[in-house]
């Protein structure tokens, strides 16, 4: 299907795109505000939901408070500081530990990608950890690291490495075999193929790998933090459960949604801006 | 011909998967061919007759089971930018612009920024890409992006230039388009090339030479001299008699190869 004017003379025909248009047509463009309006609109729907569920009393504030108590704990939170107590030290331990594996896997998933001795002598290992819960690490890692930012760190590691690992070495092997072969026709060592072509090749699939992992960090950074922490997003939610205070458990929910949000947001608009070649196939224009 | 030779293959071989499990395919058998300097070269046959594992014996990519290929007398090990390549995919690094891509093939050159940029810019302009150089590869057509890859094969001079099937990919009219680009180019410096394709019209156009293959394995079949004037056009070259007898020729010698039988060699 086209969306081209039609010639017809000197008569001016209307663009397609002036028409109203399918807004279901199977992999189909649609006007921007469309597709944010319904993002935001569903969002809204959702508030909505909750506002009348708990307003109306059908649901008792135990299980589920009205959004206005929620926003009050936020207040009290930000007033006494504990919300940027709690934030920042969770940050700082997603932070370090998504490093560290990171650092630890980026040279091993290139090496692997790259040097089949590096592939054989990695995986039996790493896909026998891999299918090992990160969660049943926790007694030992405390036996290990005692309940500091150490062991949250050793979980973090646990729960991310082995498969960012393996996604960076299928992300350098997606790199096409003529363009490395190409490489050597112009005189390159082995060397000069492996930086200036096959890492800057790859490295597009490597930046999502990035935003995937660092997801997932936070699931396993709040499951360290239920268990053996004095602070943090975790902790918060844990102590709120003894207590019952439903609405501090929500808070922290939607806090860890929100701040998990502006990484996805952030590692998206840095790759637009670090690699403004790679175009996406999803969309016919 | 009293031309030195430029390029010499004598009795290659190129077995595959002889490890100790895998079905031995042999894909070269005892291929000898040469090519003169400044001749332009063609190797026709059947798909997967082992043309592509011929050239990339050439460009060192691939070892030789056995025999040995010469490049100016001396035996080739491995790739160097002595010898340059075009291949049928698209090559282009996706994250550099056009004139970026180019000068890429100058990394292992002696050349000053300034010899860089001239030399660029010369075989943008020879490929007609002037005013495409600050595009990447994705905002070009297939037939640009073949026309990019020609410059960077050509813009660090090598002695011998491989072309596999490269205009394979593009639509018929493009490929025309391309063709009469290639001659034209050609015609002007008239580097040494052994140019790939299954296509015989294309071949005749371009050659000096051409040389058949058999189905696989592949062997020589034939040797073929197109002796066409030159400077060639496609519409002259293609009504001319001595077109239409080698097509007829040549086509008959592939039909061959299609319908006759196709014994698997071990090695
Ligand atoms: N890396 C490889 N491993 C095993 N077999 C191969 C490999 N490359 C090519 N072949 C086989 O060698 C034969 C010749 O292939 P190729 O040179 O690509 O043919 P052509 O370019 O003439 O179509 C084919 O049968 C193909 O399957
Ligand atoms: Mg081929």
């Amino acid at each position: 299907m086209t969306s081209s004017t039609v010639e017809n003379g000197e008569a001016t025909v209307p663009l397609d795109a002036d028409r109203p248009r399918a807004l279901l047509e199977i992999r189909g463009a649609i006007p921007a505000r469309y597709y944010w309006g319904a993002g935001l609109g569903f969002i809204g729907l959702f508030l909505l939901g909750w506002v009348l569920l708990t307003e109306l009393g059908l649901v008792s504030p135990i299980f589920l408070p009205p959004p206005a108590a929620v926003l009050q704990e936020l207040v009290r939170q930000v007033q006494e500081g504990i919300l940027w107590q709690d934030v920042s030290a969770s940050v700082y331990r997603i932070t370090v530990g998504w490093l560290i594996s990171t650092a630890v896997a980026l040279p091993i998933g290139i090496l692997m990608g790259n040097f089949r001795l590096f592939e054989g002598l990695f995986e039996p290992f790493i896909d026998l950890v891999r299918y090992m819960p990160a969660v049943a690490f926790i007694p030992l890692t405390i036996l290990w690291a005692g309940v500091g930012d150490t062991q949250k760190f050793i979980i973090l590691f646990i729960g991310t490495f082995f498969q960012e690992v393996l996604m960076i070495m299928d992300n350098v092997k997606t790199v096409r075999y003529e363009l490395i072969q190409v490489s050597y026709t112009f005189g390159l060592n082995r060397r000069e193929v492996l930086f200036h072509v096959v890492l800057p090749a790859a490295m597009p699939g490597i930046w999502d790998t990035f935003r995937i992992t660092l997801g997932w960090a936070w699931t396993y950074l709040v499951v360290a933090e239920l268990v053996a922490a004095n602070v943090g997003l975790g902790y918060r939610i844990m102590r709120a459960q003894r207590f019952l205070e439903t609405e501090t458990i929500i808070l922290g929910i939607l806090v860890i949604g929100v701040l998990g949000l502006m990484t996805d947001y952030s590692f998206k608009l840095t790759y637009r801006w670090l690699f403004p070649w790679v175009v996406r196939e999803s969309q016919g224009e | 011909m009293g031309r030195p030779i430029k390029l010499l293959a004598q009795h290659v071989w190129k077995v595959f998967g002889s490890g100790p499990r895998g079905q031995a395919v042999v894909a070269v058998e005892d291929l000898s061919l040469h090519i003169h300097a400044n001749e332009f070269v063609s190797l026709i046959g059947p798909s997967g007759c082992g043309k592509s594992t011929f050239l990339r014996m050439v460009a060192g990519l691939e070892r030789l089971t056995r025999g040995e290929i010469q490049v100016d007398g001396r035996r080739i090990t491995g790739p160097g930018a002595d010898r340059g390549m075009v291949f049928q995919s698209y090559t282009l690094f996706p994250w550099l612009t056009v004139r970026e891509n180019v000068r890429f093939a100058l990394k292992k050159q002696d050349l000053s920024r300034q010899a860089q940029e001239e030399a660029v810019s010369h075989f943008l302009h020879q490929v007609g890409l002037q005013g495409f150089e600050d595009a990447y590869p994705a905002q070009l057509s297939g037939g640009m992006r073949q026309r990019v890859a020609i410059a960077r094969a050509l813009v660090y001079r090598p002695q011998l230039l491989l072309m596999d099937e490269p205009f394979g990919a593009l639509d018929a009219q493009t490929r025309l388009l391309m063709q009469e680009l290639l001659l034209r180019i050609w015609e002007e410096d008239r580097t040494t090339v052994l140019f790939v394709t299954h296509d015989v019209e294309e071949a005749i156009l371009l050659s000096d030479r051409i040389y058949v293959m058999t189905a696989r394995p592949g062997r020589l079949k034939a040797e073929v001299a197109v002796e066409l004037p030159r400077p060639r056009s496609l519409l002259e070259t293609e009504s001319s008699p001595r077109f239409v007898e080698l097509r007829r020729h040549l086509l008959a010698l592939i039909r061959e190869e299609r319908i006759g039988p196709n014994p698997v060699g071990g090695a």
